[in-house]
């Protein structure tokens, strides 16, 4: 299990870009940046929400267990790897089975690539690049109870529905506790969070089954 | 008053991001810099006056290739995209490296050597000053550079041009609030450093969009957010910060101080004034709360545009929080009324006696990085070093000592940046020196600026890129970047700290110090412009500030590089410097009170009429800065935001990326459409970083405030109108014998397709 991990919140994040910029400066993906920035409401709002690797754990990785070249290794720390670029044969099967939407395909190199949590600076103690330079602490690296001693009473979710299948993962989302009747990325509504349930009312969608708890322990 | 415990300890890094200087127990076969033969050279972000701590990554050979956060108590290693990308133009293939001459603007610039492009311009500056009288040369300065720099321009103005005429393009940033300031406080500066704004119950931020102009101190406004303090956001547009505020107040640009003077009537009405505190500390009272008597909230909600309640609404927020702060940026700033809208800010401070205590003030945030220290030393026209006035003979008499002349040969105040362009238009003025600015992108009303410029006889620029403006020039001087020289920038809170040396220039390349003593030396001032570096430079402004309200005397070159910053004043090298204003209760005026004034609303100078019924209102966006002279031509920025558009509400019927025609009486230009119910339905927003023909400064209003000489950027009358197809922006110019950024590096990733809409839909795509 890790011990820290990435937490995203987006009703901090002010689209400014600095985790894209300094996802670029990290030396694994050098000139290259691995994060999404989506602006889910555009027209209405100036919202903005960043999506990193969410390292998902349970079931293992969708990217790596569909991956017919085994390139695509998981730490025992917990962390999912870019593809190994030995065995990457380009063939977008982890571009289609994510459910965050996240490795991405160099089309001319046909490899491979995804955020791999700066295993380079994360495996030495250091926190990744994005949520390191992140102005508003959007992305926060740590533990649940770090974040929680700068952020009073937050509620965080780690783990997603789809349809029928539960995802849990190891990089966790912040859910305001006045607002858990807002989806989390994956476009489907929370029924729970932290044991309690979730309102219903507001969510039509269906599908969801349960979100995450993180109990700071992790 | 909120109980929660202080979240954030602004000098801790947040868990896990350590400082990778401190990190250790890498191992050597990692890419640990210092086991690369790399360097980090610790220094700061050369851009906004938040002044980000950050180390540029030094290879083997000398040159800074990268950028590491560091862990400066500043930003806690954050960065915003432009920091980030900052690096990446001190070895850019567009900079200047030989001086560019030519006799007249027909002929093409060609490369010569620093003699002649030195004697020619030292001989212009003496046919011209032969014929027409010393004060027909000026001299623009700029508030990027080093304060050492600033100083010797103030110097070199006065001392080796020995014209009236010198100002600087923090004219164009932060006046209005310095002017209000001096007359209410005594003193040019922000009252309390960012880390109280952890402190205070009740955050009030005007004209200011911090999450796009100071990305990095949105940390301190989500703190203060975590501990429960109210967060109130003025502004006519749905920022990333309004939208996550207790009380966005989207009010008509123009309008501030109207609402202001409304939401002290409201404090008065409900007896929430701190009589205590007033009585004790402020004079002008009776007159301010007799002024506002009639500014009801329903007369202001009329002229603003928003509902009276909010009026009430902010007004109980902030005068019942235990502690209040107020910070403003050019939003209010940028006005014909600017000095007036900031002192209504004050004035409402003052009434609840929020001022001088831990989470209890104000702050101006400045826009360039040494917008604060920019105009401390002398750079401005009314200013001498220290913030001493020009016009007062006590002040000429000491300058003239340091500086070693007759008082007799120190010239009187000169005009502001806009003022002189009229003068150009005029030939009042026939010669000019531009050091770091871009006036043909940063100032109002195209239009003007251009043919003021193009009537000058001799025109002369520093810079390290081929700015929009130096391309009009006769001599181009290439200078260094902030990582190639070292010097000291005041930051937002009056926070001195010091840039660091990081690389040497590339040949050909020299210090603006050096350019500005070795023409001093053709102009016959050679003796007292011998200093070595920045150094020197320091130790003279040093002295020339003792003993004034911007005293610098006690801050040295090692306590910066100790302690990583003091805020003024700091009188002695065993005083700890003044981070927080007023706490003993007096202000920098003689009899130690806050000067309130009165203030009565006027509309914006250009009126709206049937042809012109909407207001445009201009700012910027998080991946440029300024005349984007600099950050037009960084990739990763470029990519971010290619080029500008205009925001509009979605009832006037547009889609996103449709041509729009904006018109006002100075001109039109057609920019794609960027539509959001995020702005008032009356108002039009474009981002100004980019040269004509998509120059939103090519339809602004060049009508100035009287007092600071602001221009009214923040509101014009406008009309909106489909048209065609969206104007080019132009690729940045570049010199004779330099290519240009290769394409491959502009933008990493594919561009986007030509008509899509830009600005925050320009999301990174794979
Ligand atoms: S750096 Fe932080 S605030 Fe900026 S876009 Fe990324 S997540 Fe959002
Ligand atoms: S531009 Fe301002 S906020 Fe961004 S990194 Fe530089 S100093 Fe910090």
């Amino acid at each position: 299990m890790m011990g820290r991990t990435i937490f995203i919140d987006p009703g901090r994040c002010i689209g400014c870009q600095a985790c894209v910029s300094a996802c670029r400066e990290c030396d694994s993906h050098r000139g290259k940046s691995m994060i999404h920035l989506d602006y889910p409401d555009e027209g209405h709002s100036v919202a903005s929400l960043p999506t990193v690797c969410m390292h998902c754990e349970d079931p293992v990785a969708p990217c790596a267990e569909v991956c017919p070249a085994d390139a695509i290794l998981v730490t025992a720390d917990g962390v999912v790897q870019q593809a190994d670029t030995t065995r990457c044969i380009g063939c977008a099967n982890c571009v289609n089975a994510c459910p965050f939407g996240v490795p991405k395909i160099d089309l001319q190199a046909k490899l491979q690539m995804k955020c791999n949590l700066c295993y380079d600076r994360t495996s030495y103690g250091l926190a990744p690049m994005c949520a390191t330079v992140c102005p508003t602490g959007a992305l926060f690296y740590g533990t649940v109870d770090e974040l929680r001693a700068e952020r009073p009473g937050v509620q965080v979710a780690d783990s997603f529905t789809f349809g029928d299948v539960v995802v849990s993962t190891g990089v966790a989302m912040v859910v305001p506790a006045d607002k858990v009747q807002w989806p989390v990325p994956g476009g489907l509504p929370i029924v729970e969070v932290n044991g309690r349930a979730v309102d219903q009312a507001d969510s039509d969608r269906g599908g969801g089954r349960r979100a995450g708890g993180m109990d700071g322990t992790r | 008053m909120s109980s929660r415990p202080l979240p954030l300890d602004p000098s801790i890094a947040p868990p896990g991001t350590r400082d990778f200087r401190d990190a250790g127990g890498i191992p050597a076969d990692r890419w640990h810099a210092d086991q690369n033969g790399e360097t980090l050279v610790p220094t700061h972000c050369c851009f906004c006056g938040v002044q980000c701590g950050m180390y540029l990554r030094v290879d083997r050979a000398g040159k800074v290739f990268g950028v590491e956060p560091r862990n400066h108590d500043i930003n806690r290693m954050r960065l915003c995209p432009k920091g980030i990308n900052a690096y990446q133009q001190v070895n850019h293939p567009d900079r200047l490296t030989a001086p560019l001459m030519r006799r007249s603007r027909d002929e093409p610039f060609r490369e010569v050597s620093w003699e002649e492009a030195l004697d020619f311009t030292a001989a212009e500056v003496r046919r011209i000053q032969g014929a027409h009288g010393n004060d027909a040369f000026g001299l623009l300065g700029g508030a990027s550079l080093f304060s050492e720099k600033t100083y010797l321009v103030g110097k070199f103005a006065r001392v080796a041009l020995k014209t009236r005429h010198v100002d600087y393009n923090g004219r164009l940033c932060m006046v209005s609030a310095a002017g209000a300031n001096k007359l209410a406080f005594g003193i040019d500066r922000a009252g309390n450093p960012f880390s109280d704004i952890l402190l205070t119950d009740c955050l009030l931020i005007a004209g200011s969009n911090v999450g796009e102009c100071f990305p990095v101190m949105t940390q301190y406004l989500w703190g203060a957010r975590d501990r429960g303090a109210t967060l109130i956001v003025i502004d006519p547009r749905e920022t990333a910060i309004a939208r996550t505020a207790d009380i966005h107040v989207a009010l008509k640009p123009g309008t501030d101080a109207a609402f202001f003077n409304a939401v002290l009537h409201v404090v008065i009405e409900e007896n929430l004034v701190d009589e205590e505190f007033v009585a004790a500390h402020t004079t002008g009272w009776d007159e301010v709360r007799a002024a506002v008597a009639d500014c009801t909230p329903e007369t202001a909600g009329d002229i603003c545009g928003v509902p009276a309640s909010q009026v009430v609404q902010v007004a109980r927020a902030f005068a019942g929080a235990g502690r209040a702060m107020a910070w403003h940026a050019r939003g209010i700033e940028h006005h014909s009324q600017g000095v007036e809208n900031c002192l209504t800010v004050i004035n409402l401070c003052a009434a609840t006696g929020n001022l001088g205590r831990p989470g209890a003030g104000y702050g101006t945030i400045t826009g360039q990085g040494n917008g604060q220290g920019g105009r401390e030393h002398g750079q401005k026209s009314d200013l001498l070093p220290g913030g001493r006035s020009i016009s007062n003979p006590e002040h000429r008499r000491q300058i003239c000592e340091i500086w070693g002349i007759e008082e007799t040969e120190l010239p009187p105040a000169g005009t502001s940046m806009m003022e002189m362009v009229w003068q150009m238009q005029r030939h009042e003025i026939r010669g000019l020196i531009g050091i770091c600015n871009n006036p043909f992108v940063s100032l109002p009303n195209y239009t003007t600026v251009k043919s003021g410029y193009d009537a000058l006889e001799f025109h002369a620029q520093f810079d390290f890129f081929l700015s929009e403006t130096a391309a009009n020039a006769h001599v181009v001087l290439p200078v260094t970047t902030w990582a190639e020289d070292e010097g000291v920038m005041a930051n937002a809170e009056a926070r001195v700290v010091k840039h660091n040396k990081a690389q040497e220039p590339p040949a050909g390349v020299r210090t603006d110090t050096w350019v500005m003593c070795q023409l001093a030396q053709r102009l016959g001032a050679g003796a007292k412009f011998a200093y070595q570096g920045s150094r020197d430079v320091f130790e003279e402004l040093r002295l020339a500030s003792a003993g004034t309200v911007n005293d610098y005397y006690g801050i040295t070159y090692e306590r910066l590089e100790e302690t990583g910053g003091i805020a003024w004043p700091c009188p002695s090298t065993d005083h700890p410097g003044t981070p927080r204003l007023f706490e003993d209760g007096r202000t920098a005026h003689p009899d130690g009170k806050i000067h309130m004034q009165v203030v009565e609303w006027h509309p914006p100078m250009d009126p709206y009429d049937e042809d012109h019924p909407m207001s445009l209102t201009t700012g910027r966006t998080v991946a440029h800065f300024l005349s984007g002279n600099q950050t037009r031509r960084l990739g990763a920025l470029v990519e971010q935001t290619p080029r500008p558009w205009v925001e509009v509400h979605p009832s006037h019927g547009f889609r996103n990326g449709d041509p729009v025609r904006v018109v006002t009486r100075r001109g039109s230009e057609v920019f794609p459409a960027l539509v959001t119910a995020a702005i008032r339905p009356d108002t039009v927003f474009i981002p100004y970083h980019w040269p004509v023909p998509t120059a939103a400064n090519a339809l602004t209003i060049d009508a100035l405030d009287p007092r600071s000489k602001i221009p009214e950027y923040k509101v014009c009358a406008c009309r909106i109108e489909a048209a065609e197809r969206v104007d080019e922006v132009p690729a940045p110019p570049v010199a004779p014998g330099h290519v240009a950024y290769p394409a491959a590096q502009v933008s990493r990733t594919d561009p986007l397709p030509p008509t899509a809409p830009q600005g925050r839909g320009t999301a990174e795509r794979s």
